[in-house]
């Protein structure tokens, strides 16, 4: 018998059950009640290290289920475990180390550098916080080091005002101090939406390294399927706050069958002007979108839908014994 | 230009170069930039950001603020030079001869102000508009043609999605039917669903009254879908036009290559390529191609020279001394 504490082999490094968040329905928001997560579920294996997308477009909660990671978000219902520990349910040296073990970047690394201070002060806080290196001498060579992985020389970046850097250099920054405290999670929240494609490629290799070389395992919040699909081993695709297809990359991309991923990859623009949109434009539905409470979320935009599509949310359904998932009434039997 | 058979140039720009002039050395955002857009064409305006696309469009229209200033160059439309007209002609010849959708220009719309009045305004100021009845029936079909239900009318900019905005912003540009609108990242904002039905229908109305567009943006897989021909620039400098089948087939400068290349695929996977470097500082831009830095194939005159936009087969220019010759895919 193990203990709820007590992690196994086979734990899950991080297991979200059933997460449930609504936002509004108050007096404030006008009584406009948003579904941001219906019942998410999701597991990351601790070893070997792997990268997870939650890709979605805006609105689909996706934000939301990174807030709830890393504890910024309060759910509704459902659980986020960390280790087999769940968060909410921490002692105070269990939180210190999930604090340590799950870092995070952001899109806009601007917001989080305070304008006053050179860079070293945002590695000091943390070396401080968490009594990482002893010593000015080996906290140096701490920060080196750090800088090194994310392929930024110290002399460029260490004394210098945030303003004086790059915007890649800023986003380098951001996941060099990430490293630093050899995490075993990062959750990076869109980090390449904003950047131009050298820089974009930068950042994605730096995140494979990290996972080859030091074992440290993503869950990778993105807009953007075809860098999921170049750097990530398993997919989970939200719409609306719903969890609408799930699993490894190449399946769930290569043979999607939630009719939202079908449309999702047929809208992306590809580089090559034989492999055209075509002229079949899908459903404008954009005026009549309207949150659907308990059906599937899909359902005004879906070519495909059906009378039970409003009446309940369809549930996840396994297509092999790969892991791909669906959730749409199509496939329940 | 001898060989062409084709449409007429609805617009002709020439050597345009615009001066940022925020210190002792300007920053020269668009240089010598030339192009002719040909009717009923789109043109796709390519390139990184802070490469000079919003610039040159802006000064297209003559719209530049201080500190930045036309340095020389001519943009000809229905053969006026746009630079040559007094303050009061410029203000009848903009919006009924050449139109902008600015980039960001659905944030902009004026949140108090509804849609209606809008429209109306925007209209009204660039037009005689034949009564209160004659513009409601023209807004009505605005609306229309854009796609967007008659109520919307009624509405202010909140009420709306994205893509909704977008839209209304696509009506207010085409609202005296131009012959020429230029699109600034008109879709860069929205989700890939969205911006697929935005884009389509920018390029549905723009057959459907028959008129050029100048498409800008930063994303090779839009262009490659939307446009007939592209432009790709550099550090302020056209680097490559051709017919879009052929840029994206056999491309002759080394960057419009590593545009394409760098578009990550959904179909294969590809070991990433990371490409060094950044765009050079404007201000204080190397001798010789601007490109030369990150270039793969630079050889000792890039360093040196910058090279001319010149012909490099039919209807294909480019300003390399090394182009790409590995073209028998043809
Ligand atoms: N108002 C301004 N003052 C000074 N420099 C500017 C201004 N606007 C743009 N620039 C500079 O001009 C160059 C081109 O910018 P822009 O035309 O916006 O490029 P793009 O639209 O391709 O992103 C950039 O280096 C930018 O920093
Ligand atoms: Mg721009």
């Amino acid at each position: 018998m193990t203990t709820a504490s007590e992690k196994t082999a086979n734990t899950p490094l991080l297991e979200v059950r059933d997460a449930v968040k609504v936002y509004g329905g108050g007096f404030l928001s006008g009584g406009r009640r948003v579904h941001a997560l219906r019942e998410v579920s999701l597991s990351l294996d601790a070893t070997p290290a792997r990268i997870t997308a939650v890709a979605g477009e805006s609105g689909s909660g996706k934000s939301t289920l990174a807030g709830a990671v890393l504890g910024f978000v309060q759910l509704d219902a459902g659980h986020v475990l960390f280790e087999g520990q769940d968060v909410a349910a921490m002692s105070r040296n269990q939180r210190f180390n999930y604090r340590r073990s799950v870092q995070a970047i952001f899109q806009d690394p601007y917001a989080v550098f305070n304008p006053f201070f050179h860079t070293d002060h945002l590695f000091n806080l943390v070396m401080r916080r968490f009594g990482i290196a002893k010593g000015r001498k080996a906290a140096r060579a701490r920060i080196v080091e750090a800088l090194e992985t994310v392929g930024l020389r110290s002399d460029d970046v260490l004394g210098k005002h945030p303003h004086q850097l790059s915007g890649g250099q800023r986003q380098r920054i951001m996941i060099a101090r990430a490293c630093m405290m050899a995490p075993k999670l990062i959750v990076a929240d869109e980090p390449v939406s904003m950047v131009d494609a050298s820089l974009r490629s930068t950042i994605l290799d730096i995140m494979l390294r990290l996972r080859d070389d030091n074992n440290i395992s993503f869950l990778y919040i993105t807009h953007d399927l075809s860098t999921a699909y170049q750097i990530c081993d398993d997919i989970h695709i939200f719409y609306q706050g719903a969890q609408v297809e799930s699993g490894p990359v190449d399946a769930v991309l290569g043979n999607a069958k939630h009719p939202y991923t079908q449309l999702l990859i047929a809208s992306i623009p590809e580089p090559d002007p034989t492999r055209g949109w075509g002229t079949q434009l899908p459903p404008d539905d954009e005026n009549n979108d309207r949150d659907i409470i308990n059906g599937c979320p899909f359902y005004p935009r879906c070519p495909k839908r059906m009378e039970q599509c409003v009446a309940h949310l369809p549930a996840r359904v396994s297509l092999d014994d790969t892991g791909h998932q669906v959730a749409c009434h199509l496939f329940v039997k | 230009m001898s060989n062409r058979t084709t449409a007429a140039a609805v617009c002709e720009v020439r050597n345009l170069t615009v001066h940022y002039d925020v210190s002792a050395t300007p920053v020269v955002a668009a240089n010598e930039v030339s192009f002719d857009v040909y009717e009923g064409e789109t043109l796709g305006l390519v390139g990184e950001s802070g490469c000079g696309k919003s610039t040159t469009a802006m000064a297209m229209l003559r719209l530049l603020q201080t500190p930045g200033r036309v340095a020389g160059g001519s943009v000809n439309i229905a053969g006026v030079d746009i630079m040559r007209l007094r303050p009061a002609a410029l203000r009848d010849f903009r919006w009924r001869n050449i139109a902008l959708i600015p980039q960001g220009a659905m944030n902009a719309l004026n949140p108090v102000m509804r849609i209606e009045k809008q429209l109306a305004d925007a209209i009204a100021a660039h037009a005689d508009t034949g009564g209160r009845q004659a513009l409601r029936a023209r807004i009505g079909e605005l609306l229309e043609m854009v796609g967007l239900p008659a109520d919307v009318r009624r509405l202010y900019p909140h009420e709306l999605s994205g893509g909704m905005k977008q839209r209304v912003c696509v009506a207010m540009a085409v609202a005296l039917n131009p012959p020429l609108v230029i699109a600034d990242e008109p879709t860069s904002a929205l989700d890939v669903v969205v911006q697929r039905l935005v884009a389509q229908s920018l390029i549905r109305i723009k057959e459907t009254l028959g008129i050029a567009m100048v498409l800008i943006g930063h994303d090779m897989g839009l262009m490659a879908q939307l446009t007939d021909r592209v432009a790709v620039m550099y550090a302020g400098r056209i680097m490559e036009i051709a017919p879009t089948d052929i840029l994206f087939k056999a491309p002759l400068h080394p960057y419009t290559q590593q545009l394409i290349d760098s578009v990550p695929s959904i179909r294969v996977k590809k070991p990433l390529r990371v490409f060094p470097g950044g765009p050079p500082d404007l201000r204080n831009l190397p001798p010789g191609c601007p490109f030369e830095p990150r270039c793969p194939k630079a050889i000792t005159i890039c360093r040196g020279e910058t090279p001319a936009l010149k012909a490099c087969g039919e209807k294909q220019y480019a300003a390399c001394h090394v182009p790409n010759t590995n073209r028998n895919n043809i």
